[in-house]
């Protein structure tokens, strides 16, 4: 039996279901193909001309919002986690708290999301501008590759540069953490930073890090492929603009849970030890 | 004007039954065209009839969901990737609203297709871009401005400046005088003339305007809306001169050159 919509007579839910999946399937065909052509033609270094301007907008512009996060996330760490610590008389341990979580997860996610929102909004916006300006067809008619021209730079600035930003984005965390910690909360500094040298380890600075070339590249290819299939007019753009950041949100979740699992399959891999999940 | 087309010359551009859906929307239905060298073939038409559409075929900026398109009597389909660009840039093309790059001044948008496809040297690039700015009457002080500075007709006259930096040998002009003053749309078409006079080229013009027609048209070709016409009837409905699309007693072509509503608004309110 099927069940009829009422606003829409005559269309049921397994018309829906078929047209979603249909949509889907079109959408990862699409993407794929796109990623393709991005393979082909990503090993072409852009003209500096191009490029540093597109690095300065994705890098530089980017510092502000990412101090700010950073610097919060670390500070929130340390209020959230010190009266649970306290309770076991651990509070001395807080640096190895917030420290790891930084590194290993919220780093990386949260830089990558509001990167996503700042920088990944931005390219769709833009691309897809020029999608309906017709500028993407003039750069054909002109001899450009649009994705070379267009796709490479943007996906090179963000792989190069989200990592970067990350990085300071957890290096300011530790500061805030730090200074809420002893400044405020009354923890040592001394053993701030003595746990969380006992608790970090190289391997999770350098996973967050590899989370993040995979968070830069899924928000490049997934914003510069909204704004090469932006619908026309101002609500074209508009949209574009909106799923850049929504799909590049999921992506980076997704992509979160996937390369955690690998990281810790990779790091018995490497070093032996308990941690396993199967 | 005299037609320098011949159907004994072989066709620069063609489309053969060509048709063109995007998702559930047909646009154009087994269209065969010609267009040969040294003519000005314009191509005139309702809204959304689907001129823009034939022009992007033609330069192979679209690709069709059915049939062939030709160049120099070559499918497009088996020209090889780096065949396609090299054809390409001896197409030179004016898009509607100018497309000039927003990111780049007017003398980075002239010297674009320079910079991109060749090895030529920044003086000559700079003087290629001072004569071509010249050709469409802009003044070199123009050169450092952004687009966003510019009026409309100054966009086009750049457009055009950026399209014919490579010399092309075919020039495909999209609406070149819409959204212009009556003054300005003259001195698009006389640009337009211009232009043929100084370099032998083939030009493809879509239009609404009558008076690009008059002054600039070889040869000219009215579409008729998919949707309005019955099936199996031909989607070209006039080929000929301008002073016969004048004299032409199809209502529909009538109608269309004289601006004349007739029973248009019957048809829409229907």
């Amino acid at each position: 039996m099927s069940a009829v919509l009422p606003e829409t007579p005559g269309v049921t839910i397994f018309h829906l279901v078929g047209r979603y999946t249909i949509d889907a399937v079109r959408a990862i065909g699409s993407l794929t193909l796109f990623c393709w052509r991005l393979a082909g033609q990503v090993w072409r270094i852009p003209r500096a001309k191009v490029l540093w301007p597109i690095m300065y907008d994705v890098g530089v512009q980017s510092l502000p919002v990412i101090l700010v996060t950073g610097l919060f996330i670390g500070m929130v760490l340390a209020v959230q986690s010190y009266d649970t610590l306290k309770v076991m008389h651990f509070e001395s341990r807080i640096g190895s708290v917030i420290n790891v979580t930084l590194v290993k997860e919220l780093g990386p996610v949260l830089a990558a999301t509001m990167l996503a929102g700042r920088v990944g909004s931005a390219i769709a916006a833009e691309i897809g501008t020029m999608r309906v300006t017709e500028q993407v067809d003039a750069l054909d008619a002109l001899g450009a590759d649009p994705v070379a021209y267009l796709v490479v730079p943007r996906f090179l600035a963000c792989f190069w540069l989200i990592p970067a930003l990350t990085i300071l984005a957890d290096a300011i965390g530790m500061f805030g953490g730090w200074f809420v910690s002893t400044c405020i909360l009354g923890v040592s500094s001394h053993f701030f930073w003595l746990y969380s040298d006992s608790f970090v380890t190289a391997y999770d600075v350098v996973s967050g890090v590899v989370k993040s070339l995979f968070f830069g590249a899924a928000i490049a290819v997934i914003a510069c492929h909204r704004g090469f299939h932006c619908g026309s007019g101002a609500e074209g753009v508009g949209r574009a603009a909106t799923e850049a950041f929504v799909y590049s949100f999921i992506a980076i979740l997704v992509l979160d849970f996937i390369l955690g699992i690998f990281m810790l399959q990779a790091y018995r891999w490497l070093f032996g030890g308990p941690i396993s999940l199967f | 004007m005299t037609s320098l087309s011949s159907p004994m010359t072989p066709a620069v551009l063609e489309l053969q039954n060509v048709s063109v859906t995007f998702g559930a929307h047909g646009v154009l239905r087994t269209l065969s065209l010609q267009v040969f060298r040294g003519e000005t073939l314009v191509l005139i038409g309702e809204s959304g009839c689907g001129k823009s559409v034939t022009t992007k075929l033609l330069a192979g900026l679209l690709h069709p969901t059915h049939g062939r398109v030709l160049w120099h009597e070559k499918a497009v389909t088996e020209l090889s990737r780096r065949e396609i660009r090299q054809r390409r840039l001896k197409y030179g093309y004016l898009f509607q609203g100018g497309a000039l790059f927003d990111s780049l001044d007017v003398y980075e948008n002239v010297a674009f297709g320079l910079r991109e496809n060749t090895r030529t040297r920044e003086n000559e690039i700079r003087d290629i871009v001072q004569l071509r700015l010249r050709d469409v009457g802009l003044p070199w002080t123009a050169a450092r401005k952004r687009p966003s500075e510019l009026s409309g007709g100054m966009r086009k006259r750049v457009a055009l400046a950026r399209a014919l930096a490579l010399s092309p040998e075919v020039m495909f002009y999209d609406e070149p005088t819409t959204g212009l003053d009556p003054v300005m749309s003259d001195v698009i078409n006389e640009l337009i003339l211009e232009t043929r006079s100084r370099q032998p080229v083939t030009s493809i013009v879509v239009t609404h305007d009558m008076t690009t027609v008059r002054r600039v048209a070889d040869r000219v070709v009215m579409l008729y809306p998919l949707a309005r016409l019955q099936p199996g009837e031909p989607q070209i409905v006039f080929e000929g001169t301008a002073t016969e699309a004048f004299e032409c007693p199809d209502p529909r072509v009538h109608n269309f050159v004289y601006g004349e509503a007739g029973e248009r608004l019957k048809e829409l309110a229907a």
